[in-house]
This record gives C-alpha cells, sequence and structure tokens, in this order.
C-alpha cells in the first residue's frame, strides 16, 4: 500500500429508526480528486455526508482520515479534521458583509476586546483571492447572487484549511455562467490537492468534473469507477437497478378538438399578448430562459394573476377566471413551480393535500360538513393511480420524498378531473424513477383527453414528451416548434433571441 | 476498531430528522409526549395541587375552578383559530366589555333575556367582522389592527358607560354566569358546548380544513382555490363572537356591565392557545388542548389562592410556568432539528 487516500470508509452502516439508511457502504477520496456521488433521493448520498460533517455518527464501520481511523462525533470536529460541506442550503447569515460572514465565529478582536474590524476586512480579501477574488468584503452578502453567495462559502471552508470539501448539489440554483465559474473554482481546488466530494444529479457536470463516480441505490453502495469506464446510461442503470430503456413517455394518439383557447391573454404589463390552443389529448411543451414570462402565463391562464388584455375560451365557451377558483371551476389545473411553497400543506395528511381545492372540497362535502368516506375513496383512487408510496393515506406529506410529494400535488388535481392541466416544472427535485413515472402519468392524462401545459428547463424533458413546444422570450411567444423541428439547439436559439428574425 | 460504541445504542431519537420521516420514526414515548404530553402536565398539577392546597379537589371548588377558567377558555377557543391562521386578535379583551356592557343596556332598554344575549355575541361578532374584513381584504397586519381594536373597543366601554359600572341588579339572563343545568355550572357548560362545536368544525367541515390549510400555506391554498380572504373574515368574526359570549357571561356574573371587565384578558386567551402546543406559525393546533391550556391556567390560580400564596408570587408563578411549558413544548422539537 502507498500513501493511504485522503478519506476512507469502509462497511459503514447507519439507521434510524425503521430505516436501514446505509448498509456496508465504502468510499474512497484521494487529494486532488474529484469524486462524485450519485443515486437517487433517499440513496443514501444525503446520510453519508452528514456522517461526514458531525450531524450522524455511523453504527458501524469505520472512517480514516490519511489512514488514521477518526470519529466525527460533532459539527466542530470535522472542521478540526479538514472536512467542510457546502450544502444546497447556504450556511451563512444573509444580513451581514461578507467580511463577517468569513470571520464567522473566530472574529479577531483588538485588544481593548472589541471586533478588529479592519483586520476582519483585511483577513477577508486574503480568502477571497483565493477562491478568485472579484467579491467586494463590504458588500451585504444577502445582496450578492447565490453563485457568488456560494463562492464566499467555499472560501471560509479554504480559510479553515479544508483538506474534504463536499459540495452538495452545487449548481442547483446557479445561472449558467455561475456555474461555469464554480467548475473552474472546482478544479483549482482540485489543483491544489484537495478531495472533493460532487454530488449532483445532472450528466454533464459530472462528466465535465468527475475523475471517478459511485453511484449508491438503496442505502448500498453498486459501485466506483473512473468516469472514461462508465456511460452515463450505465450510471442511470445503476442508480434505478434496472435500465430505463425509454425514460420519455410518449404513447398517445393524434389529438383532438381544442379546448383552451387563448387569444392576447396579457397581463397589461410584461406579459402578452400571447396567443395559445391547447387540443384535447396533446402534450404542449413550453420553454424559455427563466424570466421569460412562463410560469406568469400559466397562472394568467388559470386566474392566479390578474388578466388585463385579450380573451380565453375553454370547451368553446368564453370564460374569464378572476380567481384560482374560477380557473378551477372552468376546468383548468394547475400545478405551481415550487411544490413546497405553492402547493403542498406540509403538516396535513396525504389525504387532506388531496382534496383540498376550491372544488375538491365541495365534491366531498355536503353542506359543510366533510364526508369521510368520500375522501377515503378519493385519495385511495389517487395513490392507487399514481403509485405514492406511503404508509397509509393519512401520511403526513412532510413525510415522503419529493416524487412522491409531487405525485400528491398531481393527485390533487387528477381528482377533480380538469380539462386543462398547467404543469409548471413538474419534475424539478424528483429523482429519476419518479421522473420516469410523472412522464407515465402525463401521457396517461393526454390519452384521457386531458391538454397537458408542461414548462419546463430541462430540454430534453421537454423535446422527449412533448407534441409540440412553444418557446417564450420577454413575456411572448417567441417560437412554435412542431415535435419534428423541436431541437435544443432550435429552442434555445429562440428563447435567448439569436434566431429573433424568425420568431 | 468500529464506532459502534455510541450510535448503537437503542432509539437513536434525535437523529432520525435527517433521513426518516419524523415523526414515523420517532420512538413511542416521543410520540405519547406529542399526543397527550400538555394532559399530563394537566394531570400533574391536578394532583400536586390537590396534596399541597387543602380543599382543592372537592366536588365544589372542581366546578369552581371550570367557572372562573371558563370565560378564558372561551375567548382562548376563538383564539385558537386565529392563530390557526397565522393571525392574533389583541382586541377580544376589550371586545367583551363592549359586548358585556351591550348586553346590559339591552337589558335596561327592556328587552328579553334572549335578546339581551344574542345582541351581545352580535356585536362581537360584528367587531370581529371589522376586523377580519380589515386583516383580509386590505391586507393589515392583524397585530396592529386587532391593537386598535383593543384601545378603540376599550374607549367605547368607558363611553358607554361613562366610566361606571352599569349596575342590573335584576338581570334577567344573570343565571348565563351563576346558574347550574344538572348541577354543572351554566358557564362550564356553554364552554363545553362551544368547545364541541369548535372541535366538530375544525375537525369535520370544509371550513376547518381550510383553516389549516391557510395556516399552513397561505399561498398553496390560494393556488388551490380557496377563498382564503372569506375564510379569514369568517375566523375573526368567531374570534369575536366568543369575545361577546365571554362579555354576556362575565356581565351576567357581575350582573353588572363593566368598562375594566377583561382586561389583559386577550393575553391570558393567548397564554392558554399556546400552551395548548398550537403554532404560532399556524397550521398546528385543536381547540380540545386549548381547553386543556386554559385549564391548566385555571388550576393554578386557584390552588394558589387556596394555598393563600400572595398574589404579586402569583404572577410572577403563573408567567414562569408559561413560559416553561412552553419551553418543555418546543424542547421535543429542538431534539428533532
Amino acid at each position: 500500500m502507498s500513501t493511504p487516500p485522503l478519506l476512507r470508509m469502509t462497511g459503514v452502516g447507519k439507521a434510524f429508526p425503521g430505516v436501514q439508511a446505509l448498509t456496508d457502504v465504502h468510499f474512497e477520496l484521494h487529494a486532488g480528486e474529484v469524486h462524485a456521488l450519485m443515486g437517487e433521493n433517499g440513496a443514501g448520498k444525503s446520510t453519508l455526508i452528514k456522517m461526514l460533517a458531525g450531524v450522524h455518527t455511523p453504527d458501524s464501520g469505520t472512517i480514516e482520515i490519511d489512514g488514521r481511523p477518526v470519529s466525527i462525533t460533532n459539527p466542530q470536529r470535522a472542521v478540526d479534521l479538514g472536512i467542510a460541506v457546502i450544502h444546497q442550503e447556504l450556511n451563512l447569515a444573509p444580513n451581514l458583509t461578507v467580511a463577517q460572514n468569513l470571520a464567522l465565529g473566530r472574529e479577531p478582536r483588538t485588544r481593548l476586546g472589541l471586533l478588529d474590524r479592519s483586520r476582519i476586512r483585511r483577513e477577508a480579501h486574503a480568502k477571497l483571492d483565493r477562491v478568485g477574488g472579484g467579491i467586494d468584503p463590504d458588500a451585504v452578502l444577502g445582496t450578492l447572487s447565490v453563485g457568488m453567495q456560494q463562492v464566499v462559502e467555499i472560501a471560509r471552508a479554504v480559510a479553515q484549511n479544508a483538506r474534504v470539501l463536499v459540495l452538495d448539489e452545487p449548481t442547483a440554483a446557479l445561472s449558467e455562467a455561475e456555474a461555469q465559474r464554480l467548475f473552474s473554482l472546482v478544479e483549482e481546488m482540485r489543483g491544489a490537492g484537495m478531495g472533493l466530494v460532487y454530488i449532483s444529479h445532472r450528466m454533464e457536470e459530472v462528466y465535465r468534473l468527475a475523475d471517478r463516480i459511485t453511484v449508491f441505490r438503496d442505502g448500498h453502495w453498486v459501485g466506483t469507477s473512473p468516469r472514461a469506464e462508465l456511460e452515463p446510461e450505465d450510471i442511470v442503470a445503476r442508480m434505478v437497478g434496472r435500465t430505463l430503456d425509454d425514460l420519455y413517455v410518449r404513447e398517445r394518439h393524434d389529438p383532438g378538438e381544442v379546448v383552451l383557447e387563448a387569444e392576447g391573454i396579457g397581463d397589461g404589463a410584461g406579459i402578452g399578448p400571447v396567443d395559445l390552443r391547447l387540443r384535447a389529448g396533446e402534450v404542449v411543451g413550453l420553454g424559455g430562459l427563466i424570466g421569460a414570462g412562463r410560469s406568469e402565463l400559466a397562472q394568467l391562464l388559470f386566474g392566479a394573476q390578474r388578466v388585463r388584455t385579450g380573451r380565453l375560451r375553454v370547451g368553446g365557451r368564453a370564460v374569464v377566471n378572476r380567481s384560482p377558483l374560477d380557473g378551477i371551476r372552468n376546468g383548468i389545473g394547475y400545478v405551481p413551480e415550487s411544490r413546497k411553497e405553492q402547493a403542498l400543506f406540509l403538516d396535513m395528511s396525504i389525504r387532506d393535500n388531496v382534496v383540498t381545492t376550491g372544488l375538491g372540497l365541495d365534491q366531498v362535502s355536503d353542506f359543510g360538513v366533510l364526508r369521510r368516506g368520500r375522501m377515503t375513496r378519493r385519495v385511495a383512487t389517487q395513490i392507487d393511480a399514481l403509485r405514492v408510496r406511503c404508509s397509509s393515506a393519512l401520511q403526513r406529506v412532510a413525510e415522503l420524498s419529493g416524487g412522491n410529494q409531487q405525485k400528491v400535488v398531481l393527485g390533487r388535481w387528477l381528482a377533480i378531473a380538469p380539462r386543462v392541466l398547467l404543469l409548471d416544472e413538474p419534475t424539478r427535485g424528483v429523482d429519476i424513477g419518479a421522473k420516469h413515472e410523472i412522464y407515465r402519468i402525463i401521457d396517461r392524462l393526454a390519452r384521457e383527453g386531458v391538454a397537458v401545459l408542461v414548462i419546463s428547463s430541462d430540454l430534453p424533458e421537454l423535446l422527449g414528451i412533448s407534441d409540440r413546444v412553444l418557446v417564450m422570450r420577454n413575456g411572448a411567444v417567441a417560437a412554435e416548434l412542431p415535435r419534428e423541428e423541436a431541437t435544443e439547439e432550435a429552442v434555445m436559439l429562440h428563447a435567448t433571441g439569436v434566431a429573433a428574425g424568425s420568431g | 476498531m468500529t464506532e459502534t460504541s455510541r450510535a448503537g445504542k437503542p432509539a437513536p431519537t434525535t437523529e432520525a430528522a435527517g433521513i426518516a420521516p419524523p415523526r414515523a420514526g420517532r420512538p413511542r414515548f416521543a410520540r405519547l409526549w406529542d399526543r397527550y404530553g400538555i394532559l399530563g402536565v394537566l394531570v400533574l398539577m391536578i394532583v400536586l395541587m390537590a396534596v399541597l392546597a387543602p380543599n382543592f379537589l372537592t366536588f365544589t371548588n372542581v366546578f369552581n375552578i371550570a367557572r372562573a377558567a371558563s370565560i378564558n377558555a372561551i375567548l382562548a377557543a376563538g383564539m385558537t383559530l386565529v392563530i390557526l391562521t397565522r393571525g392574533i386578535d389583541l382586541s377580544v379583551g376589550s371586545n367583551l366589555a363592549v359586548c358585556g356592557i351591550v348586553s346590559v343596556l339591552l337589558w335596561t332598554a327592556g328587552l328579553p333575556s334572549v335578546l339581551c344575549v344574542a345582541g351581545g355575541i352580535a356585536v362581537g361578532a360584528l367587531f370581529g367582522l371589522l376586523n377580519g374584513a380589515l386583516i383580509a381584504y386590505l391586507a393589515l397586519p392583524a397585530f396592529i389592527v386587532t391593537l386598535g381594536g383593543l384601545t378603540y373597543l376599550r374607549g367605547t366601554a368607558y363611553l358607554l358607560t361613562d366610566g361606571q359600572p352599569l349596575l342590573a341588579d335584576d338581570l334577567g339572563f344573570r343565571l348565563m354566569g351563576s346558574g347550574f343545568i344538572a348541577g354543572v355550572p351554566v358557564p362550564v357548560v356553554v364552554m363545553l358546548g362551544l368547545y364541541l362545536v369548535l372541535w366538530f368544525v375544525l375537525r369535520h367541515t370544509r371550513f376547518g380544513t381550510e383553516v389549516y390549510a391557510i395556516g399552513g400555506n397561505p399561498e398553496a391554498a390560494r393556488l388551490a382555490g380557496i377563498k382564503v380572504k372569506w375564510t379569514l373574515v369568517r375566523v375573526y368574526v368567531i374570534a369575536g363572537a366568543c369575545a361577546g359570549l365571554a362579555g354576556v357571561i362575565f356581565s351576567a356574573r357581575v350582573m353588572s356591565g363593566q368598562p375594566t371587565a377583561g382586561e389583559t384578558y386577550e393575553l391570558d386567551a393567548i397564554a392558554a392557545v399556546v400552551l395548548g402546543g398550537t403554532s404560532l406559525m399556524g397550521g398546528i393546533g385543536t381547540v380540545q388542548r386549548t381547553l386543556i391550556g386554559a385549564m391548566i391556567m385555571g388550576v393554578l390560580s386557584n390552588g394558589l389562592l387556596l394555598m393563600n400564596v400572595p398574589y404579586f408570587y402569583q404572577l410572577i408563578i403563573k408567567g414562569g410556568v408559561i413560559v416553561l411549558a412552553v419551553a418543555i413544548d418546543s424542547l421535543k422539537n429542538w431534539k428533532r432539528a
């Protein structure tokens, strides 16, 4: 044996009441290596990170740093051992300046015991230079972009002499430019001899950065291979435990008559006027950059935002949606972008979440009194049809995985049988197995004659499931692409306005 | 070498949150505490008082406690709904005074008892409607709107009585305060009836589901087509009606309209709700637990009184118990996090 690896985990296991989170897991990280850790949600990645961060201690197995066994019993111990974890939610104070954040917890004092502000600022400069600079130490952290905040957090880790840096889905909230900057920073840190554990669902990133790739499934180690020896399909197969020969599902027939027809719809400000037709049994993709007005358009159609211009017809009948309840009564359903902030009642049961719509509550109550039998039947139908994995219909929604939570949101709308369903980023934050199931559900709905509009920033998904693609730019529909012409390039050209002349 | 020594212990209760469903994975004791902990505190307190205070556990005294606590409990019932929607109603104490006075004024004006009682409750509901409309439709903060209510309703109470108690020795509905039904004091019967109704409303009606939904996630409720504003208005109307009911009982009990009635009662009501474990963040809580919270406060007051604890100390102990109870309650969340 030559030099021992920077970090080695051997036979590590961890159980929580009722759940075996990790079983006999092996993981090695060398200095100067980017090691990607992949797996579906619930595969055990978070548990592993939390062990490294000192949040959880393993039930069995050993963790070695430089070949010496260590026990990481608390977060401070992790810092002392040179382990830093950059979580998806950043661990900084948004109301303080960059310099104050970098000094947090170890502020230098003057001889009088007061804060040594000039030294805090001086040291901040030095720390920021090590990660590329370009950030003003006096800026209030909350005013920086998420990407910049992340760089600050990395600077803090580097300043604490971290040798093992864990990045948990670092690009989830970054723009393309910010992500590029992060990638070069990652490469720099690798060059400087740090070991990086890189967790991401995004294949391109993993292929761009990782030296080796380890896949977990259901709390088990599935395999570790050098990047060059793995095809993306192999990784997916390892993650889901089977080959997903066709991730996207499209088994429906030709669309029927027009169900929703919008003419010149707009909010009188930045959105519209938009003309739009959705046919029964059709899945229409709505692409575009973030901020192009896709969610706003969906909310205008649904009645969640005030329509100032244009006309709307559903099923041939002119309608005006002044509120979401109007939209629902006129046969429209809307699955918003953020399921936790805009859709779910996390402390309520699956059953109550499914029945809670203006119309759903009408249907399960008589004179305002809820009928449990009807509620139970309704929920059971959706749980079966959508294959929601739960212990019972009375389980709290907060306890479900992201994919199952999203199915509950879908179930809420399916239960009231809308004619038009507007889905805003329906697979965001959902693991690949659940994505596939959601595509099946969308396809099934289309086969049953629902008109579906899907907003997605995931281009392969948008192209994979749509019958045609609309591209929005600056609040208007810039292009309509039939399935044959819808390529990633074409969508991006119209989304960014490069193809403006043709739009 | 392994690290089993520490983590191999059974039931690592505190660490489940990371991956396992927090509640499903929690050991039985924690779940029992979640559900019945506050009831245990009440029982413990009763046992303690029974040992310490003479005559505590007598038939008469038990009813005394319940009757004394009933007004706070009635205010707290409405307050529970308000807090469930992430709101607060600071005006209920002053509203109580106005409604009590109105019911006495109606009596002196010659109206039959039933209309006096109904009138008092209706006035309370009306001020609740005003609160609710300002909060829901003008999107004003509940704290400010009802803080204003606390002040202008107190002023109204003084204005209606010219600052003097409004005596009514022949008050027709005095049984609302001092009567008995089958040996149980009327205020206690009314209180229990109210809680039964609100329990049913929260648990078995669509309105109840809407209240929890709005408290849990107002934006999600709106996007699900719930009439958020209208539901909020109804919640404040209920809180106002509860204040009206409490005011009528108060007046019946003292057979007069008191302009100073109900001062700081809003704080006791909030304390009872919080003692019962209802989250100030909204969406979590039940009225039955609020009732237990109100009873804990009642038992404490009564016990301290029987033990001849000086009033100043009573206040200090009561305040301490409230903070302590909430601290114990939040401890379980803290361990989980």
